[in-house]
């Protein structure tokens, strides 16, 4: 079966782990790897697992792209730069899954509306923030049994797994979080609290996610639902645990998550890094199937 | 010690860090006679917001019985020589919100960061200096690391634009020992014209002892709170401080037994125990644990029948950070489930 072809946009510590996960994929195939650093250790990885690399950003894909078949990008740089990236290669028919916070694209969480997406032929898509991966699956799991007023997630990383662009801009996590709690979790109000912690050895991403109920929580259907999304998301993210909970305290609903990654490129406790690769690499597969229909 | 002369800052911390042991429920109007009585004393710094600063109404933290703005906006008019302050941790709180108290009309803005994570602060500090505020960089848990790296992260907030830099004994850990040696290499390290601040508790009986080494080794603004009302056993006893600068000839400009008539007359009423050295928060000074979880771990030992110092050493042994209350429940409920006294889940 052909595979669909792929571009990465940025040879970081994400991409790279991103170019593990698409090497498994049934689906699809990585052919290159798009960098602005001719010195990268990232291209010359890429470079050694066959793909074709650029160190003159998008610029240097863009005469590529027909004649390589390259039907999918996923860009991991920066939000400054991800408009330009995704309007170039939109115009020659690449579709662009965004791991930036840029957000120009609809949110995407895989378990909630991928389907809806993939659908659409979406352009563009965002994957909103490592954060929004780990507890909008289980927002949702609440307010699709019952109505949720007000959601709230808490979002403890490792130290080590925060890079320099996230610490810059630390509220766009906040606030992009938030929003897609609320639009994509399905609550009236959405709020995202990130606390880094630098113990030794790194902890593993820890989620909490409180949802408000506005009727007293149907505890049966509740627990029913995010075990559901629990193995729906173990199904790309194996490491997604439950660690306790579905707690019910008056009209509260409070799940315990833990999220280990698979250790492809990055360490295992940076389970925020891995969910969004992870993701991204279901969306891409959604959309790849789509594609192949046509 | 001869410290005769020196002039200080003190900044009261009662109507923020003294939200916690209130559940964040100090009421609009207490808020304006609290601060009233602050300012006629002398006090010149007085923070407001909820105890986890700006941004800090939550399931995680507690909701507060006002919104920030409305206690900063019901403060802040009252006031004749008091400015006021307001606390920022990035993580809850955003830029939007620094914004909303700039308009408040406070003068100063305290952007707090764990102790090793200063450079998440950059936007937050910028900005505050940009808007002309008096912009302070806040290292909190400062004794989870050694004096050279915890000095290495304040400049970096001073890199930003913070013209104050804390030193936060967030646990009430900190001996005056390991207060004089962060404080004194701070003070060696930064620029002449940026002040230095410190920030105790007094789960260890050494809010006054801490502050007082702070400022022979060379601290300008010194945290304290009225009646001590703060997280674990409190702040800093500021009427207590005050009297122990006038015998010792430092200069804060308050007058002792006005503001120790605040802490009888207005804040000790308003309490719903007293805040005191009790084994829960000696154990927070004991093991280094974050202060504002002492409440947190009190109903979890309620709820799940785990005892709260236990809970709270194993916070400790997990080097838990500032913001993290929701592993309180997490460990309770874990622990619990351990001993049995938990349905195992399905």
């Amino acid at each position: 079966m052909n595979k669909i072809k792929c571009a990465i946009i940025g040879p970081g510590n994400i991409g790279t782990d991103l170019l593990y996960k698409l090497r498994r994929s049934t689906l699809l195939e990585p052919v290159w790897m798009v960098g602005v650093d001719p010195a990268s250790e990232g291209l010359a990885r890429a470079r050694e697992f066959g793909l074709k690399t650029t160190d003159q950003g998008v610029d240097g894909l863009l005469p590529h792209v027909k004649a390589d078949g390259v039907q999918i990008a996923f860009d991991a740089t920066s939000a400054y730069v991800h408009k330009s990236n995704s309007d170039k290669l939109n115009a020659l028919g690449v579709m662009m899954i965004d791991l930036t916070p840029a957000a120009i694209g609809p949110y995407c969480v895989p378990p909630v509306n991928l389907k809806k997406h993939a659908g659409k032929r979406e352009m563009n898509v965002n994957m909103v923030t490592c954060g929004g991966q780990a507890t909008i699956p289980m927002v949702y799991a609440v307010s699709r049994v019952q109505k949720v007023r007000y959601a709230e997630i808490v979002a403890t990383v490792a130290s080590k797994s925060v890079g320099p662009g996230t610490r810059k801009n630390i509220d766009e996590f906040t606030r992009t979080t938030a929003g897609a709690v609320a639009s994509v979790g399905g609550a009236d109000e959405g709020k995202a609290i990130i606390v880094i912690n630098p113990a030794e050895p790194p902890l593993i991403m820890r989620d909490t996610i409180h949802c408000l109920t506005v009727e007293p929580p149907r505890q049966e259907e509740i627990e029913a639902s995010v075990r559901e999304m629990l193995g729906q998301v173990q199904q790309y993210v194996p490491g997604y645990r439950l660690k306790n909970g579905p707690v019910f305290d008056g009209n509260r609903v409070t799940t315990f998550m833990e999220v280990e990654g698979l250790g492809d490129f990055l360490p295992k406790y940076a389970g925020n890094l891995d969910i969004m690769t992870a993701s991204a690499t279901r969306t891409a597969e959604m959309f790849a199937e789509e594609m192949m229909k046509r | 010690m001869n410290l005769q002369g020196i002039q200080i800052k003190v900044h009261d911390m009662s109507l923020r860090d003294g939200m916690h042991p209130k559940r964040h429920q100090i009421t609009v109007a207490q808020m304006q006679s609290i601060a009233r009585g602050l300012d006629e004393a002398g006090v010149p710094l007085i923070e407001v917001t909820h105890g986890d600063g700006l941004g800090g109404a939550s399931v995680n933290y507690g909701f507060p019985a006002a919104s920030d703005e409305e206690y900063l906006r019901a403060v802040i008019p009252l006031l004749k020589r008091a400015k006021v302050s307001a606390l920022l941790l990035p993580g809850i709180g955003t830029v939007d919100h620094l914004r909303m108290a700039a308009d408040c009309g406070v003068s100063t803005i305290r952007v707090a960061t764990h102790c090793t994570e200063a450079d998440v602060s950059e936007q937050h500090i910028a900005l505050g200096r940009k808007m002309g505020l008096d912009t302070v960089g806040f290292l909190m848990m400062a004794h989870m690391i050694a004096p050279e790296p915890l000095v290495e992260q304040a400049l970096l907030m001073e890199s930003y634009g913070a013209n104050c830099l804390y030193v936060t004994d967030s646990a009430g850990y900190m001996l005056p020992d390991d207060v004089t040696a962060r404080i004194r290499l701070l003070r060696e390290r930064c620029k002449p014209e940026t002040e230095i601040g410190f920030h105790g508790h007094h789960n260890l009986a050494m809010g006054v002892a801490n502050s007082i080494a702070a400022v022979a080794a060379g601290a300008r603004r010194i945290d304290c709170a009225c009646g001590g009302m703060g997280a674990g056993a409190g702040n800093t006893p500021l009427e207590v401080f005050v009297a122990v600068c006038n015998r010792m000839g430092i200069d804060t400009g308050v007058d002792v037994f006005k503001v120790s008539d605040v802490a009888e007359d207005l804040v000790t009423p308003i309490l719903d125990f007293p805040v005191r050295i009790d084994r829960n928060a000696l154990t927070l000074g004991y093991a280094g644990v974050y202060s504002s979880f002492l409440l947190f771990a009190k109903r979890a030992q309620e709820k799940y029948g785990i005892p709260a110092r236990e809970l709270l050493l194993e916070l400790g042994r997990r080097k838990m950070v500032g913001g993290q209350e929701d592993m309180i429940e997490d460990t309770a409920l874990t622990l619990a489930r351990e001993r049995g006294l938990l349905a195992t889940r399905a």
